[in-house]
């Protein structure tokens, strides 16, 4: 068990170090001179050569690699030229819209999706079924952020019940900015609701076939006792890994549907940096983002561990 | 099962016939685009702008007084070519690297597996992202990150599928009479992987659809004057409170085409393998 989780950990700071190399090289490869964009074409070149200097742009690329990947370690993602703040406290700040969206989305798609697909399985090949199916279907088809726009024009537009777009900072006012996180959470969460559906349903419908719930019933347990001692833990392994690819991609979703509703998160500070070609800002939040999906993988692995007995022992041997 | 006979058993399967003829129909309406639109869409009629619907021009005007209907149809063609040439990446990459790691085994198979979950770590957004900061925003952004997601996606699909059939006794046979891994993974592991192959792929196009849309949405794909239904949403971002027929359109044509791939997908999957049919439901959900 101890050796299986190591192996994982270690296999996650495998990941983050080499998605931070290509990033890292990827991002370099860009033409032009950093130390140029930032002083403005007329600077003189030997202003631009001591920035440069300044910056370790002389230095070979592998030193700059290992210099930018310690500090990073230790939360220093530089500052940014744009905007003379530390990227690590601009990142944090923009965290504090998009996480919570994320986290949102992810209860609402539960507390939605997992009901449905467990109606929908137990009322399995009638007619509530296909609707409830019919209905996942289309909402696996649907893009977050078109959705988004809809809910606008019901809930802010029609209705007027809530805001259109924008964010109040949490300190001034948190509930206005919990108010303006209700709909992009709902825009994010219905795809994911579906998907959760179809999955839950397959699962519990897989499982209630198994021949350890015949045994059970044997045994003298009704069906629906048998499901639910029995059952139940082993159809949450899918819907467990499909949770931790689904937070995954909620980081990564997120960044669209704030534009829908104009929210200043991780999306915003990305799509900003790439127009002022402010380098230090992109390559930090994307550094962010994929530690959060490979960081949301590692848990789901540990958690599936921990559930599927099965697993454990395969790591031991 | 051969493949003619496949796709016959496959045809009697309700949600495939209409996911099939579904598709069809968009996939027609976007190929006619190259040749004919019912109004040239790089002419500009402002006079006619925000035309509602009429016989005349039956699902009204843009902000430029461009015919919907057929920016709809161009717009889907850009569309289906993206997630095509996102697919064909994610083949031609992916299942060559499946089937190597399945015939080969050992520190191959190994570094495949390891190569898959790292491209895990980038979702088409953060791919998209890498790329415009690099060479700028461009439609070919989009095809270059979604192909880049598919790519796993394929190699685990190929290896998966090679894995249930190299068991086989034709496999050990042709292994016996001297056949290289190499020459064993495309003459035996391929041919009977296809299916499994066109199953995964039309889930893969109807992902690509979506994530075309949304990258053209936030500015990471198609650019004008190009156009694709993405983009068209992002045009109509800023208008649509005023004239939400702009962002509706082409949202229902996004959503309508993603339904019609899906039961395609759903329909040929249960044709394959019933049992195989509950497994991949959770594969495709990913």
């Amino acid at each position: 068990m101890v050796s299986f989780f190591l192996q994982r950990i270690f296999g996650f700071i495998l990941t983050v170090f080499i998605a931070s190399l290509v990033i890292f090289l990827l991002l370099d490869i860009l033409p032009g001179n950093p130390a140029r964009f930032i002083l403005g074409i007329n600077a003189s070149e030997q202003s631009v050569n001591m920035l440069a200097e300044q910056m370790g742009l002389n230095q070979p690329i592998w030193q700059r690699f290992i210099s930018w990947f310690l500090r990073l370690l230790v939360g220093d993602f530089g500052i940014s030229h744009s905007q003379n703040i530390s990227v690590f406290s601009l990142i944090l700040e923009r965290l504090q819209i998009t996480l919570p969206l994320a986290i949102f989305a992810m209860v609402i798609a539960i507390s939605i999706g997992l009901p449905i697909g467990i109606m929908a399985a137990n009322r399995h090949g009638k007619i509530s079924d296909s609707f409830l199916m019919m209905l996942a279907q289309t909402g696996v088809a649907i893009p977050n952020f078109w959705f988004g726009m809809l809910l606008v024009l019901l809930f802010s537009v029609t209705l007027g019940w809530l805001p259109t777009g924008g964010f109040t900072p949490w300190n001034e006012n948190y509930l206005l900015s919990l108010k303006s996180l209700i709909l992009p959470s709902i825009a994010l969460a219905l795809p994911q609701a579906s998907i959760l559906a179809r999955v839950m349903r397959t699962a519990l419908i897989d499982v209630s076939h198994a021949d350890y719930i015949r045994t059970a019933q044997a045994k003298g347990l009704t069906k629906k006792q048998a499901i639910w001692r029995h059952g139940v833990q082993n159809a949450m392994l899918p819907v467990l890994t499909i949770l931790g690819l689904q937070f995954a991609f909620l980081i990564a979703g997120t960044i669209i549907v704030e534009n829908v509703f104009y929210l200043p998160g991780l999306g915003k500070l990305i799509f900003t940096a790439i127009s002022e070609r402010d380098l230090i800002i992109v390559r930090g939040a994307l550094i962010v983002l994929v530690i959060g999906v490979t960081f949301i993988m590692l848990i789901i692995d540990l958690l599936y561990a921990l559930i599927d007995p099965r697993l454990r022992l395969r790591g031991k041997q | 099962m051969s493949n003619q006979r496949f796709f016959k058993k496959a045809y009697s399967h309700l949600s495939f016939r209409i996911g099939f003829i579904g598709s069809l129909i968009f996939a027609l309406l976007a190929l006619i685009s190259i040749f004919w639109t019912p109004y040239d869409i790089t002419q500009l009629d402002i006079a006619n702008r925000f035309l509602p619907l009429s016989s005349q021009y039956l699902l009204g005007t843009d902000f430029f007084g461009r015919d919907m209907l057929s920016m709809l149809m161009s717009g889907a063609l850009t569309s289906f070519i993206v997630a095509f040439i996102a697919v064909g990446i994610g083949l031609s990459i992916g299942v060559p690297l499946g089937l190597l790691a399945a015939s080969y085994g050992g520190i191959l198979e190994w570094l495949v597996l390891k190569g898959n979950d790292f491209l895990f770590a980038f979702p088409a957004i953060i791919s998209a992202i890498i790329i415009t900061t690099v060479f700028g925003p461009s439609a070919i952004n989009a095809i270059i990150a979604i192909g880049i997601f598919n790519i796993p996606v394929f190699a685990r699909v190929a290896r998966g599928g090679a894995l249930s059939i190299i068991s086989h006794d034709y496999i050990s046979a042709a292994r016996l009479s001297g056949r290289s891994s190499f020459n064993i993974a495309f003459k035996h592991l391929l041919p009977n992987i296809t299916s499994l192959l066109i199953v995964q792929a039309s889930v893969q196009l109807s992902l690509g659809i979506l994530a075309e849309a949304g990258l053209s949405y936030i500015g990471l794909g198609t650019q004008p004057p190009a156009t694709s239904l993405g983009l068209m949403l992002k045009e109509a971002q800023s208008l649509f409170l005023l004239y939400p027929m702009l962002a509706i359109l082409p949202g229902i044509t996004i959503i309508a085409i993603v339904i019609f791939l899906n039961l395609l997908g759903d329909g040929l999957r249960d044709t394959l393998d019933p049992k195989l049919a509950r497994q991949e439901t959770l594969d495709a959900a990913s």
